[in-house]
């Protein structure tokens, strides 16, 4: 009787499981697997795959020696894994923005919600809207960043030639980072440090200022501490995010110029993908980068909980 | 001794207000530092060509709209299939939201509420997948799309989407609240699965049903690569593809792709505004804490 009503409860729970478990078969977790043998071919889609072995990762990944010097093999990979990363450099400029504009909202002022609705709706806007509307922003002419930098000039009495921006080599990506900056500041991650913030017990506080501390000590000494696990967390999600960020910038604003100044590795794979239809290419460089966020996640994994003050 | 107390809370008092006064500072700020972008975008959309192309003789001239060409607007549906862009959006925005919190509340009710060998395993593969890079399964689905033939069909739009191992954790975390024994009564009057899934576990559920509705709503709307690869034909695109295939061919229209990107903004705006809650609330439901 009682594994009847087990075998029961098993046949309902795969019954509960199917729509979703074959889906997620077929889409997500067999996929996985299959990038990993296509990165071991050579394939178009359209004509017969041609197995190339570890091919596809000596091109990505290996060197030669070219008259005694050692050349990699794809050095246009390593010059857009280093813009991946510069990009990244922003994180910590975006998280202190995030924390600043938290602890300000955190004070019981007026219009608290309204300020917080505001912030957020960069994050919430369809990605492409925005980046259209940045493109915009950017125009060198007659754009608003170099209309705003004109006035400013006027007010001070001398002329103040705008950057380029997009269009200049050494613009290109600090004008994609400042554009994620306002995207990014007021959204999840100020959410998230104001929750953070609001769970830090009054009394904390009220002991630190019996002691006489004064905010700054107060700051140092229990705030930080407190939110450290929140901070973590950001870090590394924005860490693993930005190895797979700038698609979309790139396709829409940039081509991925000016001389590949703005091309991710997420644009890489996508070209490969779906521009020269190098499907094993483009699989080999999509798992070298997982391989990457995993070792990050294991980070989380493992340190992650350690961190938690409490 | 009295009197220096006195005059400690007065100093702390406004020490106090001047670090109040500077919050407000911070925020007000950030909020035009916000708000500038989007007021030069509705202005840029109700200019001429003309007027665009003129360097504004003042602040006010510059964010604040001097002339409403509502026609741009107008305009702007007739040069592109905008109305169809859209419609595309909302049938597969409703589609794959549909089905995501269909197959995911079950799945949840599954994992959560019931036993079965391979349970717990298997919820760990559904967990560590939502760390693998999108890209890494997209290139796989993209390629079973040509080979099934459904590119440039509603079902590479949709079918692929729905299956949401996020939306099941979400969900799963949920159900895990909610009290044993209120399944307990009703197994003693004799419920079967589908009926405890259906009229208890469902109805109470509802802000985490309607956290998920929302979160994959406005995911697909924004919703950008995926499309992108699947579709080929105008009459396919939704409102990003076609947004992004009108700035290629109208590229200097700033006063048109402004009114574009403020059409594709305000939807999403204004579900945002009435929904904003759950965006916070979905903090709490994946234990995602400070």
């Amino acid at each position: 009787m009682a594994l009847k009503a087990r075998t029961k409860e098993t046949l309902a729970a795969y019954l509960f499981l199917s729509p979703n478990l074959i889906g997620f078969m077929i889409f997500t977790f067999l996929p996985v697997f299959a990038s990993l043998l296509l990165s071991f071919y050579k394939w178009d889609i359209t004509t017969t795959p041609k197995f190339v072995g570890v091919h596809n990762f000596i091109d990505l990944l290996g060197f030669h020696s070219e008259g005694g010097r050692l050349i990699v093999n794809d050095p246009k990979f390593w010059q857009y894994l280093w813009n991946t990363a510069f990009m990244m450099f922003s994180i910590p400029i975006c998280m202190m923005a995030s924390l600043g504009l938290a602890i300000a909202l955190n004070r019981k002022v007026k219009g608290e919600s309204v300020f917080r609705t505001l912030f957020f709706l960069p994050s919430i806007c369809p990605g492409v809207a925005v980046a259209i509307l940045w493109l915009w922003i950017f125009n060198p002419d007659y754009g608003m960043l170099n209309n705003i930098i004109y006035w400013i000039g006027k007010f001070l009495g001398f002329n103040i030639p705008g950057p380029l921006w997009l269009n200049s080599l050494g613009w290109a990506k600090p004008s994609l980072m400042l554009m994620n900056f306002w995207i990014s500041i007021g959204g999840m991650n100020m959410i998230l440090y104001l929750a953070a913030l609001q769970g830090i017990p009054r009394d904390f506080y009220e002991a630190a200022e019996i002691d006489g501390a004064n905010g700054w000590q107060k700051f140092w000494a229990i705030t930080w501490p407190q939110i450290s696990p929140t901070t973590f967390f950001i870090f590394l999600m924005s860490i693993i995010g930005g190895f797979q960020g700038g698609f979309m910038q790139a396709y829409i604003m940039t081509g991925g110029g000016p001389g590949g100044a703005t091309t991710t590795i997420e644009y890489y794979i996508f070209n490969n993908l779906y521009t020269w239809q190098n499907v094993g290419y483009a699989s080999a460089i999509a798992w070298s980068l997982f391989v990457v966020i995993f070792l990050f996640s294991l980070v989380n994994w493992r340190y992650g909980g350690k961190l938690i003050h409490y | 001794m009295a009197e220096k107390k006195i005059r400690h809370k007065n100093a702390l008092g406004s020490k106090e207000k001047r670090l109040q006064l500077f919050a407000y500072a911070v925020l007000v700020i950030g909020a035009v530092s916000m708000i500038l972008p989007f007021l030069w975008m509705a202005t840029t959309s109700l200019k001429t060509l003309d007027a665009i192309f003129i360097q504004p003789k003042n602040w006010i001239q510059m964010f604040v709209p001097t002339m409403f060409k509502w026609e741009n607007y107008a305009e702007a549906f007739k040069v592109v299939p905008f109305a169809k862009f859209y419609l595309n959006s909302i049938m597969v925005g409703l589609a794959v939201t549909a089905g995501t919190v269909f197959t995911s509340a079950m799945a949840a009710y599954a994992f959560s509420r019931l036993t079965f060998p391979g349970r717990d395993k298997l919820f760990f593969a559904y967990l560590a997948t939502t760390m693998i890079p999108g890209t890494v399964t997209i290139i796989p689905v993209y390629v079973l799309m040509r080979l099934f033939g459904w590119v440039d069909t509603y079902k590479a739009l949709i079918i692929p989407m729905i299956f949401s191992a996020w939306g099941t954790f979400m969900l799963r975390q949920f159900f895990m609240t909610l009290p044993k024994e209120l399944e307990d009564a009703a197994k003693i009057d004799g419920c079967g699965f589908f009926r405890i899934f259906w009229t208890i576990i469902l109805p109470l559920s509802k802000p985490a049903l309607a956290t998920l509705t929302v979160f994959t709503f406005m995911g697909n709307w924004s919703s950008f690569m995926w499309p992108l690869l699947v579709t080929n034909s105008e009459t396919m695109r939704t409102l990003p593809i076609g947004l992004e295939s009108f700035k290629t061919q109208y590229s200097t229209d700033w006063h048109l792709l402004m009114a574009g990107s403020v059409m594709a903004m305000l939807p999403i705006v204004i579900i945002f505004i009435f929904t904003q809650r759950f965006f916070v609330e979905s903090l709490k439901l994946t234990g995602v804490k400070g």
